[in-house]
């Protein structure tokens, strides 16, 4: 199913079975939010492990859909589902938009391209007045889901997460696994050979990317959701480093490194919060061990040792 | 003029004022097999690079099958039917066999925008797939990693490739270079093979090659054309072989 080698299905049960254990012994709200970043990590590794184009600006799409589902929340009374359907098209729309300018260059030049354009979200956000600013969007509440769900129980919430979490997991592993995919990976490999068979390579670049960005959106929105907030934090870049730093952790190209990557940087800031601001110095070491020693990271390495496609 | 199926007119390429390619006029006849040889530096892969629209023309036309291609978008020139392989070879390595194959067949008959499809669909084009990769001698190993593939073994995939989005005109850019002996007899004979109904434009330094498969050969130095002509007619021109061995003039 969705394109699994037999070791990855077991992965996946694997992870089935602590994501529905996981609330029981940890708390919710924390678990929600490695949920939400694993989510976002897998979006964002769509687009560098398997087109491999590094943007640089992913918080733009991830921030934007977290202050449109936290905004028609608390000032349309919309469903949560549409909400955070809203969080999800904005991504796609920002995306787009933004991708359309930034996919005719690659490697270093994309990155930067990327990279302004989120700023320029950044300041836009900052500026804009329905953003609240500095503020941010506070008190969003979480309402109902199709119009009888309560959300406001942490544990109800976790489940609604879980499932966007595990759709947006399977929907990424089956864009890899299409024959879209298989393009994809063409263009990552030979570009120019690409084009050659008459593939049109920025096209399959650009859907590639708003679906990743569409993702986003989607994980930014459900977060707004969760933490009742929507804040310049969730816009800014070290947001967009915080994701390329999931993914190199956990392990890029691979199905459940971004994953791995997420939990692992969220624990840290989490259970290290006592640290004060040397968690930014503890990650930063990390990450060099992480670069220097297993450049595969977490997942790319455990699966290399056992010769398997994790 | 029905029997030319490529056609360049004052073709031009500068390179902030190198001109690598000087206003060459090029005919390529439907069905042959024309060869493009040179010294290197002579403007040969610059020339594919103009006709296949990888590199804009500085100045000049292009036309395939008639029809004005100067400018067009290179992947659209490829849907025209030209296909053009590379001096490196083209692969793509981390895929197997048979996925390098597919991929190109997957181009030429639909559905690969699919994203939410499940890859079980490409399996219809597997039949079409093996018989390219046995053409070309390489069966048996369609689940192989093309990286790690003998050099040979990578060229001759290049062609099947090729082959799968079965082009009225093939651009091969030094398709033996690099070879071992008997891996250029193949490929030889497998151009001979796949010539049948189409027109082949190719870049040959291997002139014993060249003697047996072309037609006619254009000669190119610094970016022009010194000579046209079958081989025999070629290889007595005194300009020829001064640009070759480089002692006449220079």
């Amino acid at each position: 199913m969705f394109g699994f080698t037999r070791t990855q299905t077991i992965a996946f049960l694997v992870m089935l079975v602590l994501i529905a254990l996981a609330p029981f012994f940890l708390y919710p709200v924390f678990l929600m939010r490695v949920l939400c970043m694993a989510l976002f990590a897998c979006a964002f590794n769509l687009m560098l492990g398997y087109v491999g184009l590094l943007s640089f600006g992913h918080a733009a799409y991830f921030g934007m859909g977290a202050y449109i589902t936290g905004w028609t929340m608390k000032f349309w009374h919309v469903d949560a589902s549409v909400a955070i359907a809203l969080g999800g098209l904005t991504g796609a729309i920002l995306g787009l938009c933004l991708g359309y300018l930034a996919i005719r260059r690659s490697g270093i030049y994309f990155a930067m391209i990327t990279l302004a354009l989120a700023q320029m979200v950044y300041f836009f956000c900052l500026q804009a007045p329905f953003t609240g600013g500095e503020d941010g969007i506070q008190q969003v509440p979480r309402g109902k889901l199709f119009g009888f769900i309560d959300l406001s129980n942490d544990m109800t919430m976790y489940w609604v997460v879980a499932s966007i979490f595990l759709a947006g997991f399977l929907l990424i592993h089956r864009i890899i696994h299409s024959p879209f995919g298989q393009v994809l990976k063409g263009i990552r490999e030979n570009e120019p050979r690409a084009v050659s068979l008459g593939y049109r390579t920025d096209d399959y670049k650009l859907i590639a990317f708003v679906l990743s960005c569409t993702l986003s959106g989607l994980a930014g929105g459900t977060k707004a959701l969760v933490f009742g907030i929507a804040t310049l934090t969730d816009v800014n870049y070290p947001m967009s480093g915080e994701v390329v730093l999931m993914v190199l952790l956990g392990g890029l190209g691979t199905v459940f490194g971004p994953t791995m990557g997420a939990m692992i940087l969220m624990t840290m800031e989490n259970y290290l919060a006592e640290f004060g601001a040397w968690v930014t110095v503890i990650q930063g070491v990390i990450f060099m061990v992480c670069v220097l020693a297993f450049r595969r990271g977490v997942i790319g390495e455990i699966g290399g040792l056992f010769k398997l496609k994790l | 003029m029905s029997d030319t199926i490529l056609e360049t007119e004052g073709l031009t390429r500068e390179f902030s004022g190198f001109v690598a390619v000087d206003s060459v006029d090029l005919r390529v006849k439907k069905g042959t097999i024309h060869a493009l040889i040179g010294p290197n530096g002579a403007g040969k892969t610059t020339c594919f690079n103009l006709l296949t629209s990888f590199l804009p023309a500085t100045k000049g036309r292009i036309r395939f099958k008639g029809r004005d291609i100067t400018g067009m978008k290179p992947a659209m020139v490829a849907r025209l039917g030209l296909i053009r392989s590379f001096q490196i070879s083209a692969v793509f390595p981390h895929l197997t066999v048979l996925e390098n194959v597919r991929l190109a067949l997957q181009r030429a008959r639909g559905a690969s925008f699919d994203f939410w499809r499940s890859e079980d669909v490409l399996t219809r084009y597997h039949d079409r797939a093996r018989e390219l990769i046995a053409d070309v001698g390489l069966a048996g190993i369609e689940e192989s990693v093309v990286a790690d593939l003998p050099y040979g073994h990578k060229r001759a995939l290049e062609i099947a490739t090729t082959l799968a989005l079965d082009p009225e005109m093939m651009l091969l850019d030094e398709p033996t270079a690099g070879m071992a002996h008997g891996d250029v007899d193949r490929i030889v004979e497998l151009i001979q093979r796949v010539r049948v109904g189409r027109t082949i434009l190719m870049v040959e330094h291997n002139l014993s090659v060249v003697e047996g498969l072309c037609d006619t050969i254009t000669v190119l130095t610094r970016g022009k054309v010194l000579a046209e002509g079958d081989y025999a007619t070629v290889s007595k021109n005194p300009e020829v072989i001064a640009a070759y061995l480089g002692s006449a003039d220079a």
